[in-house]
């Protein structure tokens, strides 16, 4: 069912931006007759390097500053290594980036269990605000788990007997049983 | 100190990290009095902007005090409590010149299509962000303004990230006065971006999500219509039908790679990561401009390629424009707008969480739990 429209001489500020110069519009450049001068800008001092930095290869340098946030490392690093010798625009780029991710979540876990520190992944998880706010979410899997993990305790509860039963029916008969 | 330390998909938490240094002349170090989490940040915690590594601290809207500046910082002293804008900006090259700062080419190596932000991956240049109790800021005299006196903190940090993306939005429309604007997502940034269409001269705003506490927020804040895409059918066909059958001047994507909306995206986007997320968003929103229209993009998809109705944008001669936002160009404006109670941006701030709790806050905020649009964290030395 279609609401009322909206009135807009009743809404604050309207049209207090109006501008009917206002197309085209931004995101556009402001120009200031550089636009064909390429990269020869007067660059600002450069960060020292303290830690590696991968560079995308569109670029011939690394940028004046950078981040020095989780440098490459491990399985994970040589991938992210990798990956940076193909261009922006290539799948050669991003996959492996994307497996890299996934690695580090690994190498981030072994870390942590090396540092003697288990993660609580439930917390980690915000479990306790989905407790609060959206406890079926919680319950549903859980209870789901505990049903199929009690499904298989007592199926292999039940097979193992059968197992033993078949295998000493499969036993030949001892030459002093009879 | 405190910092959030994400350790995978969908997991984060709190840990104790080595304050930041001074590493460039240019620099400030800056205590963090809040620190928002951004609706761009849930494709981190989901896994699904490339480069995320394992370790990082995200959060790009940041407020804070400047503790410590480099010897080149000229603008900035210590003491001064500043709003930090997400885009790092060199303030020099071509780019930054031409305003676009969002694009400045000095301050992300990893990557070309995006200059350098706050926590948000190698992709956006590898700095820890300022989910924490102190962030580096590079560039210090270029992106933080000093709060205007009399400022409310909450308004300033939506002023890092949400008031300009949302203006953005709606200004990259092009919107004229009586333009019909469809704006697809009820976020905070969509939110914004209602709001601001009225600013342009909007004639109409209409707002399409599926959350009914957002778009029972956003009908009233706005304000504008507002409705569940899954109450109305197909979205496009109400849209066309709404606008007398050619559709909307205007249309804006506000939601990016966690779109829902199709089966079909939802699997080879966001569950198998084959495409760059889901699209459904941008999808309706070119089918259902009008010919001739524009759509702004101002969601964030992840760099390989993404599920859209290209061969539509050609028939339909639609202009498509898209950007981050710039902070920098736009902030002397939005902070006469919020001075002058034009825009109240703290008014979409529904939860204010212990950073200590920041695993919570991101489940919160990702799930949609307690009605949460956006949730700010607070690190221990601001709530004293």
């Amino acid at each position: 069912m279609e609401q009322a429209i909206i009135d807009p001489a009743q809404v604050k500020g309207w049209g207090i931006d109006a501008d009917p110069k206002n197309d085209p519009t931004y995101p556009m450049r402001t120009r200031t007759g550089e636009e064909h001068v390429g990269y020869r800008w007067e660059r600002p001092p450069l960060q020292p390097r303290t830690v590696e930095v991968l560079h995308s290869n569109e670029r011939p340098n690394v940028s004046a500053v950078f981040g020095t946030s989780t440098p490459p490392s491990g399985l994970s690093g040589m991938l992210r290594r990798a990956a940076f010798q193909y261009s922006e625009s290539s799948f050669g780029h991003w996959l492996p980036l994307m497996l890299a991710d996934r690695i580090s979540v690994m190498e981030g876990f072994l870390g942590d269990v090396g540092r003697g520190h288990f993660p609580n992944i439930f917390v980690e998880r915000g479990g306790k605000a989905e407790w609060k706010y959206n406890r079926t979410a919680v319950m549903v899997p859980a209870l789901l788990g505990a049903a199929l993990a009690s499904a298989a305790l007592i199926y292999l509860y039940q097979r193992r007997p059968t197992e033993e039963r078949s295998r000493a029916r499969r036993l030949p008969a001892r030459p002093d049983a009879a | 100190m405190l910092a959030m330390n994400f350790r995978g998909p969908q997991r984060v938490r709190i840990d104790e990290k080595p304050v930041p240094e001074i590493l460039h002349p240019q620099d400030a170090i800056v205590r963090v009095t809040r620190s928002c989490i951004c609706g761009s940040d849930l494709h981190l915690y989901n896994g699904s902007v490339p480069d995320t590594r394992v370790g990082m601290t995200f959060g790009h809207e940041v407020t804070g005090v400047v503790e410590q500046v480099g010897p080149e910082v000229e603008n900035l002293k210590v003491g001064d409590h500043v709003l930090v804008p997400f885009n790092i900006a060199c303030g020099k090259c071509v780019f930054c010149r031409q305003e676009l700062y969002g694009n400045c080419h000095e301050s992300n190596p990893e990557a070309t299509a995006v200059g350098g932000i706050y926590g948000y991956s190698h992709t956006a240049g590898g700095y820890d962000g300022g989910q924490a109790e102190y962030v580096r800021v590079p560039y210090a005299d270029v992106g933080p303004v000093v709060i205007p006196e009399g400022m409310d903190p909450d308004d300033a940090v939506m002023l890092t990230d949400v008031v300009p993306t949302g203006y953005q939005a709606a200004e990259m429309g092009g919107i004229q006065p009586g333009d019909t604007v469809v704006v697809f997502g009820a976020g905070p940034v969509g939110i914004m971006a209602a709001r601001c269409a009225w600013l342009f001269g909007a004639g109409r705003v209409i707002v399409i999500d599926q959350i009914d506490y957002r778009l029972d927020f956003v009908r009233r804040y706005a304000p504008c219509e507002a409705y569940d895409f899954r109450s109305i059918g197909d979205p496009v066909l109400f849209l066309k039908k709404t606008t007398d059958w050619l559709g909307a001047d205007v249309c804006i994507d506000a939601v990016g790679a966690e779109a829902n909306g199709s089966p079909a995206q939802n699997l080879l986007g966001r569950g198998m990561k084959l495409v760059a997320g889901a699209t459904p968003a941008l999808h309706w929103a070119i089918n259902s401009v009008k010919k001739g229209g524009i759509v702004s993009i101002v969601g964030v998809y992840g760099p390989t390629q993404s599920l859209v109705p290209i061969g539509n944008v050609v028939n339909k001669g639609i202009t498509i424009r898209a950007n981050q936002a710039s902070v920098k160009r736009l902030l002397p404006r939005l902070i006469e707008h919020v001075q002058n109670g034009i825009l109240d941006p703290k008014a979409l701030i529904t939860h204010r969480i212990p950073l200590e709790y920041v695993s919570d806050a991101y489940r919160m905020f990702s799930a949609k739990l307690d009605d949460c649009i956006k949730p700010v964290l607070l690190p221990p030395a601001a709530r004293a």
